[in-house]
């Protein structure tokens, strides 16, 4: 009896340990999955960049020329102009906006901040086709802009569109810490509320200026879709990269423009990195939360504010659906949804889109999936902590990584074949797959946020128990997390609905996509059948967020009461 | 327990394949989307037991991705795509010779001519300017008749055309430029249609459906598309310059190397059969069976002598040259104001 009794206590140990020593290899299988799908394949493109294949030579022979060349200095050029002029544009207005959001009391936020939120729910061919129809020959508004809207002007409006809700939701997160006893000290010093503005506001969220600038100058640098509608002949590099790889083959030079394309999103997320770490000392824990007062005036500019910009968003979508709908614009306005018959135009029709729903639906299911596992298991359960590090800095790099880079990458690795996984390459599987890695970093943030709100301790008193981890998160982690896993799944699938970039370069015809069917309709001049695609695009992906709302509210009256004692 | 059975099923297909199961062909072509359709039917009804899968883009994408592909051809069948390119996929011997049944009968000029043939021709397409009248009464512009007209400033960025490495109708454009100007001449004369132009399109439709649309006067485009258009209710002209028209013959060919030859030659006697023609002439002014094409509304009764004389040896064997060129001077151009 008391033997039994006193050999008790090493018995669990030993259990415990072993059911712990589980996680280890399964947080190695994860973290297998991201060298596989990220790493190996940026290897993959950048020994392309530097590699011959005419001579077998290592180094930057075939790296200098296409430098040296006259059309790419214009290109990268252009690209850096277009990439400047559109944060000049969109930063003032998504600081306006998400001010108006966060520090007045102006009415109606929550419909402003979903408004603002639409171009994310659309391809960035979308707002080029909807340009072209507001603003082309023979647009509505055509006399604003007399010289033609196809080039500088129609790209930057065009990324302006596209980029709006990230620079938006950047600056909403920074605005909204500060420190109420700030601008009390500043109101009582006798500081005006233009000082106030540049002596507390601003310095308080500088890093996110930093930050959402950093994010608009990467996205547009590495666009293709809205230059590719509406850019007429004014050449970008990104265009470039895909004129050669898609128009020529020439995957080489792809490759060597691909690697340009990573130097500026690399130079962002490192000064984004950097300006993060000075952020989090910026708060202390005595700060003040705001008190929002109303001032009728202040609140009325804001809500004007807010309805110019956020109409203009809609007017953009609305343009888009119209066109759709349109039987032949501008000969024969009636209204019709012939457009929406995809039968006899490029793109793989109503297929492409069946398709597009599958992958984001799959991406959604095992992204979140990894994601979630690989967080999990590397921030809460034992042993497997020690692949933290390396889990969390791999899963940062997707988002230095543009998706056009990532897609060639893909092509460079998945198609050698030397590869054992070679016969993933012209597969669902592999869309699935390359989503999953393009999209990982803001859903791998988002679990890491949402799991690091619960105490470790829940696992420790758990083990003590001797009961196995993957009861404690079934039991206590997932419940608990449960508003996190239904965004990270909502996220990577609108994510994938609406991406072109990285894709463009691994469908085959029996993987059409529907957002890369709106790209090919618009190349052989079917305006109006892209407009339509788009549209159902816009449609699915709104579908699927308000799926998620319904599903999160359910769920949440079941697993969230605690949250809301009494 | 899984992979046991998939290796049965594996088996099973192994053996029952030459008994029932359909073969599928990979064609490649650069046939318009609105007309695979038909095509595809009727054959597949002629043939059971034959699917066949497209891969669809423009003449110049099909081409790059072809010769990109030589080491691992995934073409069984290239279908519809410009006779200038199968002869740069000829001169790299990446197409497999084959007299389709009735090939005699076809038109010699529009069949490659050694034997057996490496393509077959199918139809002709050749060049047409769309003008879109409503535009231009509202901008005071002339309809042009010609390609010199082409270059006069009035018409400073109302035109589109394709882009010549991307589209095959771009393409016999500018060989066909070449032809009737002459080289130094003609590169002179794209230097000032340059000035002209508004856009180069990645497709040959494009420009004539822009033209249709009014948003760009003047598309520099193909018949088909044209009359396809006017007949929609486009309010557009058909123009065909009288220095005469650029052409390409659009093709069949075998791929070297396919697993499906049998399946391969019954496309490629379909496609020379007489129930093929009586469909390319519902599209075409001018396909490979004498005596099939019949009158268009649109189009002239002497289309055929009005395309330029030109050889599409030629236009394949300079291919890299000529679109090295066009692109250096055009396309990497920085943007006029």
């Amino acid at each position: 009896m008391s033997t039994l009794t006193l050999s008790n206590p090493p018995r669990s140990t030993a259990r415990r340990a072993s059911s712990e020593w589980l996680a280890l290899p399964l947080a190695g299988i994860a973290l297998l999955a991201l060298v596989i799908l990220l790493a190996l394949p940026l290897i993959a493109i950048l020994g392309q960049a530097v590699h011959d294949p005419d001579t077998g030579v290592w180094g930057l022979s075939q790296v200098a020329p296409i430098l040296a060349s006259p059309a790419l200095v214009q290109q990268v050029k252009n690209s850096i102009a277009v990439a400047l002029t559109t944060s000049l544009i969109v930063l003032p207005l998504a600081y306006g906006f998400a001010a108006a959001l966060t520090r007045s009391a102006m009415p109606a936020k929550g419909l402003f901040r979903a408004l603002a939120l639409i171009p994310l729910l659309a391809p960035s061919l979308l707002p080029g086709i909807a340009l072209v129809y507001l603003f082309g020959n023979q647009g509505v508004l055509k006399g604003l802009f007399p010289d033609g809207i196809y080039g500088f002007w129609g790209i930057v409006i065009g990324e302006a569109f596209y980029t709006f809700p990230h620079a938006l939701m950047i600056l909403v997160t920074a605005l909204s810490v500060a420190d109420g006893r700030l601008y009390e000290a500043a109101t009582a010093l006798g500081a005006g509320r233009v000082r106030q503005f540049f002596t507390v506001t601003l310095p308080s969220v500088r890093f996110g200026l930093i930050s959402a600038a950093m994010v608009v100058f990467t996205l547009v640098i590495t666009d293709f879709g809205v230059p590719k509608v509406i850019g007429g002949q004014y050449n970008v590099l990104a265009l470039e990269a895909y004129k050669q790889v898609i128009g020529q083959q020439n995957f080489p030079r792809g490759a060597v423009i691909g690697v340009l394309l990573l130097l500026p999103a690399l130079f962002s997320f490192a000064i984004d990195h950097f300006a993060q770490r000075r952020q989090q000392a910026l708060l202390t824990a005595r700060a003040q939360p705001l008190q929002l007062r109303r001032q009728p005036l202040r609140d009325a500019l804001a809500f004007l504010f807010c309805t110019l910009t956020g109409g203009a968003l809609l007017v953009i979508l609305g343009t888009a659906v119209a066109a759709a709908l349109i039987k032949l614009w501008p000969y024969n306005l009636s209204l019709t949804f012939d457009h929406f018959d995809f039968s006899n135009v490029d793109g793989g029709g109503a297929q492409a889109f069946v398709n597009s729903l599958k992958m984001s639906a799959l991406t959604a299911l095992f992204g979140t999936l990894l994601v979630f596992g690989a967080a999990w298991l590397t921030e809460k359960v034992g042993v497997a902590r020690r692949l933290q590090r390396p889990l969390h800095l791999l899963a940062m790099l997707p988002m230095a990584v543009p998706g056009l880079v990532l897609g060639l990458g893909y092509v460079f690795f998945f198609n050698e074949p030397a590869n054992p996984l070679h016969g993933l390459y012209g597969t669902m599987t592999i869309l699935v797959l390359c989503s999953i890695a393009h999209f990982y970093t803001t859903a791998h943030l988002t679990a890491v946020t949402a799991l690091r709100q619960l105490d470790r301790e829940f696992e420790a008193v758990s083990a003590s128990l001797q009961v196995p981890f993957w009861l404690t998160a079934w039991r206590v982690t997932l419940p608990v997390c449960l508003p996190a896993v239904l965004d990270v799944a909502r996220y990577f699938f609108v994510a994938t609905m609406t991406t072109v970039s990285a894709v463009i370069f691994l469908y085959t015809p029996d993987t059409a996509l529907a957002s890369v069917s709106v790209l090919n309709m618009d190349d052989a001049g079917d305006t109006a059948a892209a407009a339509a695609m788009a549209t159902l695009i816009v449609a699915a992906s709104a579908t699927a967020c308000l799926l998620f709302a319904a599903l999160q509210w359910l769920l949440l009256r079941r697993t969230q009461r605690w949250r809301n004692p009494g | 327990m899984k992979t046991l059975s998939t290796l049965t099923l594996a088996l099973l297909a192994t053996f029952a394949g030459h008994a029932f199961a359909d073969t599928t062909l990979t064609v490649y072509t650069a046939l318009e989307a609105d007309q695979l359709k038909a095509y595809q039917e009727k054959f597949e009804q002629e043939n059971p037991g034959i699917k066949l899968k497209w891969v669809r883009d423009s003449t110049g994408i099909i081409t790059a991705k072809l010769l990109a592909e030589k080491a691992a051809p995934q073409a069984d069948v290239v279908m519809g795509v410009a006779g200038s390119s199968l002869l740069v996929l000829e001169k790299e011997g990446m197409l497999q010779a084959y007299a389709p049944k009735g090939v005699e009968k076809l038109s010699k000029q529009y069949v490659d001519d050694s034997n057996p043939p490496a393509w077959v021709g199918m139809d002709v397409w050749g060049a047409t300017v769309c003008f879109n009248t409503v535009e231009a009464a509202k901008l005071g512009l002339k309809k042009p008749e010609s390609w010199k007209d082409l270059l006069k400033p009035e018409y400073k960025g109302k035109i589109v055309m394709p882009n010549p490495a991307s589209s095959g109708t771009g393409y016999f454009d500018v060989t066909a430029w070449l032809t009737i100007f002459g080289e130094k001449d003609g590169w002179a004369y794209m230097d000032k249609l340059h000035d002209n132009i508004a856009q180069y399109t990645h497709s040959g439709s494009k420009p004539c459906k822009q033209a249709a649309a009014g948003e760009f006067p003047i598309g520099i485009s193909f018949e088909y598309r044209a009359a396809k258009l006017k007949d929609g209710g486009a309010p557009i002209d058909l123009v065909f310059p009288k220095e005469g028209l650029g052409w390409d013959v659009e093709a069949t060919a075998i791929m070297k190397g396919t697993k499906n030859l049998d399946a391969a030659k019954k496309l490629a006697d379909w496609s020379a059969s007489k129930s093929a023609n009586e469909l390319y002439e519902k599209n075409f002014a001018i396909v490979a069976m004498p005596g099939i094409a019949k009158p268009n509304a649109h189009i002239p009764a002497d289309y055929e002598q009005r395309l330029v004389k030109q050889d599409l040896r030629w236009s394949a064997a300079n291919r890299d040259k000529i679109l090295a060129e066009w692109t250096k001077r055009y396309d990497g151009k920085s943007e006029k104001k």
